[in-house]
């Protein structure tokens, strides 16, 4: 490999392992964000095309 | 080949310039003053549903920075400071920046929405479409005005902070946003009156340019003077106090002896001194804003700690 290619593919190996970790650390960050809420006691169901009775008692 | 012409031009995106495209600069304002919204509030908010809202009010903040680079990329490749932006300098493309902010906002907003609340969402969404549409397409070519109109853009930030903690806007997230409305104008003047040969270059119609210096510094004189009462407004509001409204004194008292300074004076002597006052206006405008935000957020602290003045008033 010549020089030019190594530099280039060093590069993009720092690029990658940077997007590598902003995707990680996002997942991290909705489970964090799911841990609070449900210890929060709010309500996880959501709208799904079908009757939920828990979210009617909600409201 | 994707890779030969990689080589041939020698230029390849790297992390770093994505991040630039995020204007981190503008960013730290936008958390700064996101948190103190956020942070004052009466209603307390779980530290990771507060950390992870601010993080994606400051990604909503930055998209709207990307797809501003991408709009302005013709206006940057002219002006100095500007010239070195990822999209000017050939880094990041065009298309690429365009994309890369529009899926920014997308995240952003509706991350916000599920961590939040949908108020809080609604509102970043239109300071994203406000700062990219309103300010960058439309007003900033167009009018001298354009950052008058413009700074609500840069004043919704603690609003949304504030939306993040209670659900709702109040009467002290409006006078926040208004405080940061009112202040933009004269900061940016105060900017462009040293700043003015590059403007002009660029074509973009700031009124230094339109208008000339004189008109520009009795604006700046004139827009001073209708920010102090917002400043001190927010004193007598349930996140206002003693202290700040001390403070407030102060740097109000600051702000319009430098703007009465600039009003003052003539284009020649500030040639002479190489815009000294304007300067050192435009330093001082900076302290203005970050040590309001700051005060309100030690008035917040000491309240937390059960140190209320029942004396004070609270007017609004």
């Amino acid at each position: 490999m010549s020089g030019t290619d190594s530099k280039i593919s060093d590069r993009r190996k720092r690029n990658n392992i940077m997007i590598g970790i902003v995707l990680f650390s996002f997942v991290g960050l909705v489970f964090a964000i799911t841990v609070a809420k449900m210890m929060a006691g709010q309500n996880m169901e959501a709208f799904d095309h079908a009757v939920r009775p828990a979210l009617e008692q909600a409201e | 080949m994707a890779d030969a012409s990689v080589i041939e031009t020698g230029h390849e995106a790297d992390f770093g310039d994505y991040v630039a495209l995020l204007k981190p600069r503008v960013m730290s304002l936008v958390v700064f003053t996101a948190l103190v919204g956020l942070l004052v509030a009466p209603v307390s908010v779980n530290p990771v549903i507060g950390f992870a809202s601010i993080l994606f009010i400051a990604i909503g903040g930055g998209a709207s920075g990307a797809l501003n680079m991408w709009w302005d990329a013709d206006i940057d490749a002219v002006m100095k400071r500007t010239q070195g932006r990822p999209v000017p300098s050939g880094r990041v493309t065009g298309n690429n920046a365009m994309i890369f902010g529009l899926w920014l906002s997308v995240i952003a907003v509706l991350m916000l929405g599920l961590t939040a609340n949908y108020l809080a969402a609604g509102l970043l969404a239109f300071t994203i479409f406000f700062y990219a549409v309103v300010y960058t397409m439309w007003l900033k070519r167009s009018t001298p005005q354009n950052i008058v109109i413009g700074g609500a853009a840069g004043a919704f930030p603690p609003m949304i902070g504030w939306a993040v903690a209670t659900g709702s806007v109040g009467i002290e997230s409006i006078l926040m946003f208004a405080l940061i409305f009112m202040w933009t104008p004269p900061h940016f003047w105060a900017l462009a009156l040293f700043m003015n040969q590059d403007y002009s270059k660029a074509g973009v119609p700031m009124l230094t340019v339109t208008h000339g210096k004189r008109v520009t510094r009795n604006h700046i004189l004139v827009y001073t003077i209708a920010l102090v009462p917002f400043a001190l407004a927010i004193a007598f509001t349930s996140i206002g106090g003693p202290l700040y409204f001390a403070v407030s004194l102060v740097l109000n008292a600051l702000f319009l002896k430098g703007a009465y300074d600039i009003w003052k004076r003539q284009e020649e002597q500030a040639e002479t001194d190489n815009y000294a006052t304007e300067r050192k206006v435009f330093r001082i405008s900076l302290y203005y804003l970050f040590l309001h935000f700051a005060l309100l957020l030690v008035e917040a602290t000491v309240k937390g700690f059960g140190y209320n003045m029942a004396a004070w008033p609270q007017w609004i």
